[in-house]
């Protein structure tokens, strides 16, 4: 969330009465601590969190892949009811079925797995590895191989079937999450939820990776130009054209302008044939905001695709010719792009049909006439009739009460809280994680005090937040910062920012596939593990208490909570002085320091440390720092 | 007596004859090419072509100053603008699982995959130094070959493994070249001669100069033929290696040395070599390119002295020959070479050359019965 991204920013004056009245009403209501197991009944109720959704060969079931509960839940479509329940591994995210319908595939995010299950018993027969968070996954037309789509080792696992082998991983793009057949079978189709690396406050590019299924190769990559964040892709049934969901941000300069113009466009990435090339097409409008746009579907007859707005709870409707005549009208007057003209979507949204929280998976029937759309933070689906645009909707069998820490994630999933709807928590936050980005958060400037976003992963005892380590506590985090100066829109009650303090506390750690599953070390990481620990240069003097990793580094979070200047400001920095970061996960969430200039973790060091502030490094050999990384990517 | 005699003269002309008819039918065998040579006036980036990789109908050429491409006719140029790591391209590898590229260069490693370019430098990653001589591609493992050791990238977990002076036999650390296949990975390290790691137990074990003294090996084919090694090519179980003073090949209890003064090798300064099989490899030297096909030579170049094109096949008793040819690779000056099914792709100094197959046994049978010997040792 935005919210969390640490800056120096002063609070311009005009803020002040609002977070005077903020404080007061928190010392009235000291609500915004996270709530207790026991201050809310329902606080360890395992909800549902519905993400994704297959329709059996014969039409007649849906398999529904549960994110949060770890399951498949199978609906009947006739009477609308939970049929069967099947456990699978952790943090589900991902389904696809084999050709013929007999077997079903369930990728498990948190397993590195995916679960084979038969269709005929719903029982897992299978288990297949995978890559790092596996998330999408497609099979192809023989049934002998599948493709998925790994989040946290950026890359397409292709496994053969009936070996139940990975035989390759294909270089995707960073945070690879869906996958799309096309009609033929011929091509797979790759999106990836972070941007690619690039050069430092450079405009962020992605891709559409492509892979040819004959030769189970990626032969093109269709570059996407100052986008990052692409969710689902989706095919035409005459393979002519493509769609995927897309984020255009605005994070090279000040955040401040939000109030005069948009902080991210929700778009589409169109391409294929019927477009000739891509194009990036905007789903706002000039004063009303869709965001976070997700899910996709095409309907057989190619008239109208549907984009669920995760961020703002509902489904957009999209005239298919009526776009195509406006993009060949645009093009006729010498407009190439309308990527951000906002006035550009009245020419081809027809509606925009609410549905429930957090919508994310959009599954047409193959008649095209419902539209079933996941939401996840209801643990239900909204079935939309595609030519009544009404809504019915189908209780998944969660949860009945709400609780804190399920209101607290609606809060930080939805749009609602900002000004004309123009994002969430979630924005940055990606399934409450990076976004990959630098930002230009204050107001006092082009380029000054530049912010990278920060993990979310278990953040207590992590205090102080913002990477001044200005924010004391979760509360003036999420709370004043947060309303005022981010969304410049209402502010939360006492006890939305309770709910939201709640949910972000509940983040929990993501398993760390660096670590042996015997808990031991490898050679190299005990070597790190020494390096990061000693208290000695390799002359045998001692090492400056301050220039040891575990000074600043220390306790079960790696930070000992304090601020120190250790040479990695900027002159464009108001001050060199930085909260010591938690080191938990630190593979995950590249690029690193304060104002994301390093790369990689190595570049920490020899490029950001020449005098050997930031911790003793400049008497490393290269097989010591290689050493010292990874014992990092450990902890 | 007579009788016996008569036997015995009888006996010498069948072995002479089976000798002869061995030498021949294997002159007639050393193939025969058009040469098509590219440079700077038809596209290439650069005349200096320290490599070459072919990719089915596309040819990879790493040059002093870009990645050229040459497909369908045309050239494509990578340089630092399009995302190279560096314009002086030094070494290629092809993940034939993945279809990705892997170029060494004098500023890093990159990753060419489907027109993206990534790159691993010792700033930004684990790579142990930005000069890469050598690449190769072992699975999931991309090895490199570095001016500080050698390097192994797990491309699924992205961990490195630096290997050194450190945590092997590797007393130099200058690594030109690397050959890695599903048993053995080995390093030709310049002045340190060849480096083989066991997959299977991960031990490194080096050759070097049996008597540990001199460089290079005193008595023929009891080890290494020198220790200042440019290029190794590992295939069937066999190893070639190419040094600045000859080269050897190692079935892994026996050396074979190759020399100019006891072999067809135009020269004993070799910048490559790569097998085509056990018996069979190619030499890049600075005096031509050679093949040698377990008896035979032939030498591919312009003519040393007049520059003309020339071909020279060598049989297994000594005997060379000339071969009329109307063209010859770019230059004499071959620093690498890769198959194109029956054809040929040659880095030289001045320029890319494709040698295209001639139907050519019968040609060369006929060009080899047509011409005298023109030298016997």
């Amino acid at each position: 969330m935005p919210g969390l991204i640490r800056s120096n920013r002063k609070l311009i004056a005009c803020v002040v009465p609002a977070v005077a009245l903020t404080f007061i009403l928190m010392l009235l209501a000291p609500a915004a601590k996270p709530a207790s197991p026991q201050s809310d009944a329902g606080i360890n109720q395992r909800y549902l969190s519905p993400i994704e959704m297959a329709f059996s060969l014969d039409g007649r079931l849906i398999y529904v892949v549960c994110e949060a509960s770890d399951e498949l839940r199978v609906v009947d479509i006739q009477s609308g009811k939970v049929v069967r329940t099947v456990p699978v591994g952790r943090v589900p995210r991902g389904i696809t079925l084999s050709p013929d319908g007999r077997d079903i595939y369930v990728t498990n995010a948190w397993s590195d797995t995916v679960s084979m299950i038969d269709a005929a018993t719903l029982k897992t027969v299978r288990t297949l590895p995978t890559g790092f968070e596996p998330t999408g996954i497609v099979s192809d037309r023989s049934g002998n191989t599948l493709y998925v789509a790994n989040r946290l080792s950026n890359d397409i696992s292709v496994i053969d079937v009936s070996s139940g082998q990975e035989i390759k991983r294909l270089v995707a793009g960073r945070g690879a999450s869906y996958l799309a057949l096309s009609a033929d079978g011929k091509s797979v189709y790759g999106t990836h939820i972070y941007p690619n690396a690039g050069a430092f406050r450079a405009p962020p590019n992605s891709e559409i990776t492509v892979i040819d299924t004959t030769r189970q190769s990626v032969v093109e990559r269709k570059l996407l130009h100052n986008v990052a964040g692409v969710f689902h892709v989706a095919l035409s049934a005459d393979g002519r054209l493509g769609v995927a969901a897309q984020l255009r941000p605005k994070n090279l300069i000040p955040l401040a302008h939000v109030e005069h113009g948009w902080a991210f466009a929700d778009s589409l990435i169109l391409f294929g044939d019927d477009i000739g090339g891509t194009i990036q097409v905007p789903l706002d409008e000039l004063d009303r905001y869709f965001a976070l746009p997700w899910g996709v579907a095409i309907t057989p007859d190619k008239s109208k695709i549907f984009v669920t707005t995760a961020g703002s709870e509902n489904v957009t409707v999209i005239d298919v010719p009526k776009l195509l005549d406006f993009r060949r009208s645009s093009a006729r007057s010498g407009k190439q792009s309308f990527a951000n003209d906002l006035s550009a979507s009245a020419n081809y949204v027809t509606a925009r049909i609410q549905v429930g929280h957090n919508p994310r998976g959009a599954l047409l029937s193959q008649d095209g006439k419902r539209l079933y759309v996941a939401n996840r933070l209801d643990d239900n689906i909204s079935v939309i009739d595609t030519a009544t645009e009404k809504v019915s909707t189908i209780d998944l069998g969660g949860p009945k009460t709400v609780n804190a820490l399920r209101r607290g994630e609606q809060i930080f999933f939805t749009a609602d809280y900002a000004f004309q709807g123009q994002f969430g928590c979630a924005n940055c936050h990606l399934d409450a994680t990076i976004d990959g980005l630098q930002w230009d958060l204050e107001p006092d400037g082009f380029g000054k005090d530049i912010v990278d976003n920060r993990s979310l992963e278990d953040l207590s005892g992590t205090e102080p937040f913002k990477w001044n380590g200005g924010n004391p506590d979760m509360p003036t985090e999420c709370g004043p910062r947060t309303e005022k100066y981010f969304y410049r829109s209402q502010s939360y009650t006492p006890q939305q920012l309770t709910d939201l303090v709640t949910y972000v506390y509940s983040l929990r750690f993501r398993p760390n596939r660096y670590r042996l599953a015997n808990g031991e070390l490898t050679p190299a990481q005990e070597r790190g593990k020494a390096l990061f620990e000693r208290t000695k240069y390799k002359n045998g003097q001692q090492i400056p208490e301050n220039k040891q990793c575990t000074y600043c580094h220390s306790g079960p979070k790696y930070t000992n909570q304090r601020q120190f200047d250790v040479g990695t400001g900027k002159s464009t920095d108001r001050s060199p002085v930085i909260d010591v970061p938690q080191l938990n996960n630190v593979a995950y969430s590249a690029p690193y320091l304060h104002d994301g200039s390093a790369r990689s973790l190595e570049e920490i060091w020899t490029v950001f440390n020449p005098k050997d502030m930031h911790g003793v490094s400049n008497d490393l050999t290269k097989d010591e720092l290689n050493d010292l990384i990874e014992y990092l990517k450990t902890l | 007596m007579k009788r016996k005699l008569s036997m015995h003269f009888t006996r010498l002309v069948a072995v002479f004859a089976f000798s002869m008819f061995v030498l021949l039918a294997g002159a007639q065998e050393m193939p025969h090419f058009r040469w098509e040579n590219f440079t700077v006036a038809n596209g290439l980036p650069n005349d200096h072509v320290f490599c070459v990789l072919v990719e089915g109908n596309r040819i990879w050429a790493g040059t002093e100053n870009g990645l050229g491409l040459y497909e369908n006719g045309k050239w494509k140029v990578f340089r630092p603008a399009d995302g190279l790591a560096h314009q002086a391209v030094l070494s290629l590898a092809l993940d034939k699982r993945t279809g990705d590229l892997w170029v060494g260069t004098m500023g890093g490693l990159s990753r060419v995959s489907a027109g993206r370019i990534d790159n691993f430098t010792q700033l930004n990653s684990g790579l142990s130094n930005d000069i890469v001589y050598g690449v190769g591609v072992q699975g999931d493992f991309v090895w490199t070959a570095t001016a500080a050791g050698a390097s192994r990238f797990n491309t699924r977990t992205g961990q490195w493994a630096l290997f050194n002076e450190r945590n092997t036999p590797m007393y130099e650390i200058w690594t030109y070249a690397v050959s890695p296949a599903e048993d053995k990975v080995y390093y030709a390290v310049w002045g340190g001669g060849v480096l083989e790691y066991d997959v299977k137990t991960e031990h490194w074990k080096d050759y070097n100069d049996p008597d540990g003294e001199t460089e290079l090996v005193l008595m023929k084919d009891q080890g290494l033929i020198h220790e200042i090694t440019t290029s190794v090519s590992y295939v069937d179980k066999i190893l070639w290696v190419a040094t600045y003073f000859g080269a050897s090949r190692y079935d892994g209890r026996y050396w074979h040395n190759f020399l100019q003064k006891d072999s067809g090798l135009p020269s004993n300064f070799l910048n490559q070599t790569k097998a085509v099989d056990g018996n069979r490899a190619w030499f890049s030297t600075d005096k031509g390119l050679a093949y040698y096909d377990g008896a035979n030579w032939a030498i591919y170049r312009p003519a040393l002295d007049t520059h003309k094109p020339e071909m020279l096949v060598r049989d297994a008793a000594g005997n060379v020959k000339k071969i009329e040819v109307q063209s010859a690779p770019a230059h004499n000056y071959i620093l690498g070479v890769d198959f194109q099914g029956d054809d040929l792709w040659v880095a030289t100094a001045k320029g890319l050359s494709h040698g295209i197959r001639q139907p050519g046994s019968k040609d060369t049978a006929n060009a080899l019965q047509a011409r005298k010997l023109i030298q016997k040792k």
